[in-house]
């Protein structure tokens, strides 16, 4: 192996620009020059995006050609060091997923900050955006890099609590307040899975690190180097400690994916996601589309030999991905915000991913490789098609897609590249989308998951038919609304970074990465196009994309008649099942009444009324003892006087006893 | 009669009975006199007991003769207690006169401005 470079062993670089670039932008720059904190922001993220395509470079020419990229940690440092054999470190782990994952959050980001340079132009709070979306960003790439759970769990707080801070982002607007509040609460209920998954993987974990007698060379118990090892994974499965039923391997597995699976959104952690499109835009395309939503895909990815090893942990993955990629495909037919659509699509992606992962064995890699394959272009042609809705919206003044129209004349550029990546997203040859769910779909078929293959065919269906509604409503037809009438193309600065993302939505399924992808210590297993499976998902794309032709190519009579034969079908899945009215019945009428108002009538009553009482006892006692407060010299005297002779008394009585 | 002085001589017990009957009527003075002059009195006479004690001790319980000469430390503070009560009186008169200009009193049941 080729001697390390400096960005390799410098690698730690990639997510401190950023961090130093929100400490200076946040404290120092904002109060000073809004343009300068934008632009300082911009250029640091720009700058860790050159040195991730740099490490990228680096990383992919470490080994000759043909053999399988290595899994290295070029730089850690002990943080927390509780006895011998077992701390924690900080550090940078590089291998595919992390290097891959690197550039795809670099990349991204810079073209969402250079964007956000004019679609927040103007907008209070500017330098503030982008302090958040630095912040975002270091949060981010630490995760990725991350060598152990716990760093891996702290950056992951990091990540929800700018998400908080960028979905509230327009705090005088209530809807947005309690978006970001359901976006936190629903994620950090999912982390208390993750926590108690690391709390018992570690528990087990440093037993089994203890009683290894072989050089370990500073390994840690919690470091995913010793976790996914054979060795220890066999130890840990053959455990006979059982919870509920399940194996200590399952539960710690399935705990780790609860905390993936809040941040991925998946089913019925799904709530808080279309919520989230309250925040600007820019911020969707970035966090809520090509990078936090996949962290919960990274964590099941990076962890996958446990899953594995566990089995049931990965069926778990396996029904909840694909049931939530159906069940989200379902809704985001029926919606109306142009950005709430693209959510749930988003959902859908992920759920995408989640089966490829769950499909994936030791014996058939495919789907691990599939998944990191499309969270790839996922990434790129989803945040251009955020990025181009931002465009639309930002010209239209509306998120709703009726009050839009015809907007391909008024707005050519925007217009090609959504087009461009609502192909992609559709899964029609050659754009990016196509060969990512080719890969997943071949891999659910070859490791034998029929079901799950018929799932994904459908959802790749339903995808075409939703995402080309959203586009002919959008662009064609006739302008719906005064300001659709008047719209304008947005300025450069907005569509150069749309137009990359248009390239890389083109081209980044021309990528190797499922060659670069391996999972390691398994047989590579990468075929190319299969055409059994490729046939099939153009076909139904393609029969998607007619049938939203035919309902909304023209006016929507065809449409609104379908919509009112369907009738409460129809009102269910656009209410989205009911299920925020679910959480709300649980939350409001079950937890609040019966938990949380007892608990908060306790608390005022008794916990308050003992401080109140305390309060009120040392109040009365000052008022009767002022009342001896009386200003007389002679009534001090007497009690002068009283005490005098009270001491005597008792020293007296004293000195007589001790006498005796 | 000499002959009954002779008998019953006073001893320390009967004059401390006196003087600790004398500071007692002092205190009790000053507890209860309303004039500030009165106050001002009966504090003498609380000093005038200190004193006597003096004297007293002197007279019973230290060594009357210490190489030939008779020992007056407790009659050499009566006169201290005399002189320092002298001025003290003198003082207190003035702060007194000084009052009443202020307030047009000298009752010191009137004079409760400590409480505030």
């Amino acid at each position: 192996m080729a001697p390390l470079s400096f960005v390799l062993t410098h690698a730690w670089l990639i997510p401190a620009i950023p961090l130093v670039s929100f400490l200076l932008v946040g404290l120092v720059l904002r109060p000073v020059s809004e343009r300068l904190a934008g632009a300082v922001a911009t250029l640091a993220v720009a700058t860790s995006a050159g040195l991730s395509w740099l490490l990228a470079w680096d990383f992919l020419h470490l080994v000759p050609h043909g053999q399988p990229l290595p899994s290295l940690t070029p730089w850690s440092a002990m943080w927390l060091h509780f006895q011998d054999g077992f701390g924690i470190s900080i550090g940078t782990l590089l291998d595919p997923i992390s290097v891959m994952l690197l550039v795809v959050v670099t990349t991204v980001s810079t073209l969402v900050h250079l964007y956000s340079t004019g679609y927040m132009h103007g907008e209070p709070g500017y330098a503030r955006y982008f302090a958040f979306l630095n912040l975002f960003t270091f949060s981010m790439l630490g995760l990725v890099l991350a060598p152990n759970l716990v760093q891996m769990y702290v950056c992951w707080e990091l990540v929800g609590a700018s998400s908080f801070f960028l979905i509230g982002f327009y705090f005088e607007k209530p809807s947005a307040v309690s978006a970001s509040k359901k976006a936190f609460i629903v994620t950090r209920f999912a982390d208390l899975g993750f926590f108690l998954g690391i709390l018992v993987l570690g528990f087990y974990a440093s037993q089994i690190h203890a009683g290894m007698t072989q050089d370990l060379h500073g390994l840690q118990p919690l470091d995913f180097a010793f976790l996914t090892r054979p060795d220890v994974l066999a130890q840990l499965a053959g455990l006979n400690v059982h919870f509920l039923g399940v194996g200590v391997l399952t539960l710690a597995a399935v705990l780790i994916y609860t905390g993936g699976a809040g941040k991925s959104a998946m089913f019925p952690l799904h709530i808080w996601l279309p919520d989230a499109m309250e925040g600007p835009t820019p911020v969707s395309a970035l966090i809520h589309a090509a990078t936090m939503v996949v962290a919960g895909v990274y964590l099941v990815a990076r962890c996958f030999p446990i899953f594995a090893t566990s089995g049931e942990a990965l069926t778990v993955v396996m029904c909840v991905g694909a049931f939530t990629s159906l069940f989200a495909a379902v809704i985001g037919c029926t919606q109306d915000d142009i950005k709430r659509v693209l959510a749930f699509s988003t959902l859908s992606q992920l759920g995408y991913m989640m089966f490829a992962l769950g499909v994936a064995s030791f014996a058939h890699p495919l789907g691990y490789s599939a998944a990191m394959f499309h969270l790839f272009t996922h990434a790129f042609f989803k945040a251009l098609l955020f990025l181009g809705a931002g465009s639309v919206i930002h010209a239209v003044h509306s998120n709703d897609i009726w009050h839009m129209g015809g907007l391909r004349k008024h707005m050519p550029v925007t217009h090609a590249l959504f087009l461009i990546a609502t192909l992609a997203i559709a899964g029609i040859y050659p754009f990016a989308g196509f060969f990512s769910k080719d890969e997943i779909l071949a891999a659910a078929l070859h490791s034998g998951h029929t079901v799950v293959f018929g799932v994904g065919l459908l959802v790749a269906g339903m995808t075409a038919f939703y995402m080309f509604r959203i586009y002919f409503v959008t662009f064609w037809g006739e302008p719906k609304s005064e300001h659709a009438h008047h719209a304008h193309e947005s300025p450069w600065v907005m569509l150069g970074p749309m137009s990359f993302l248009g390239v890389l939505s083109i081209g980044a399924g021309f990528i190797p990465i499922p060659e670069w992808v391996q999972l390691p210590g398994s047989p590579a297993e990468h075929e190319g196009i299969d055409l059994a499976v490729a046939i099939p998902s153009t076909i139904l794309a393609l029969a998607g994309i007619s049938l939203a032709w035919l309902l909304y190519g023209g006016a929507p009579d065809r449409a609104n008649a379908l919509v009112a034969k369907l009738g409460r079908v129809y009102t269910t899945i656009k209410a989205k099942f009911y299920f925020d009215e679910l959480y709300l019945y649980v939350t409001h009428s079950l937890i609040f009444r019966f938990v949380a108002a007892p608990i908060a009538w306790f608390d005022r009553n008794v916990v308050d009324g003992a401080v109140n009482l305390s309060g009120w006892f040392t109040r009365t006692a000052g008022l009767l003892l002022g009342k001896l407060q009386t200003g007389q010299v002679q009534t001090y005297g007497s009690w002068l006087v009283s005490g005098a002779i009270a001491a005597v008394v008792v020293l007296w009585g004293v000195l007589k006893a001790g006498g005796n | 009669m000499a002959d009954f002085l002779a008998g019953h001589a006073p001893t320390l017990t009967h004059w401390l009975v006196l003087t600790s009957a004398l500071f007692s009527i002092g205190i009790y003075g000053m507890l209860t006199r309303r004039n500030a002059v009165g106050v001002l009195m009966s504090l003498e006479l609380c000093l005038n007991a200190a004193a006597v004690n003096f004297v007293l001790f002197n007279r019973y319980l230290a060594p009357t003769n210490l190489g030939g000469a008779e020992r007056l430390d407790g009659a050499v503070m009566t006169i201290f207690v005399i002189a320092v009560a002298a001025a003290e009186v003198v003082v207190g008169m003035a702060i007194f006169v000084a009052m009443y200009a202020e307030r047009r009193t000298v009752d010191v049941t009137r004079l409760d401005a400590l409480k505030d």
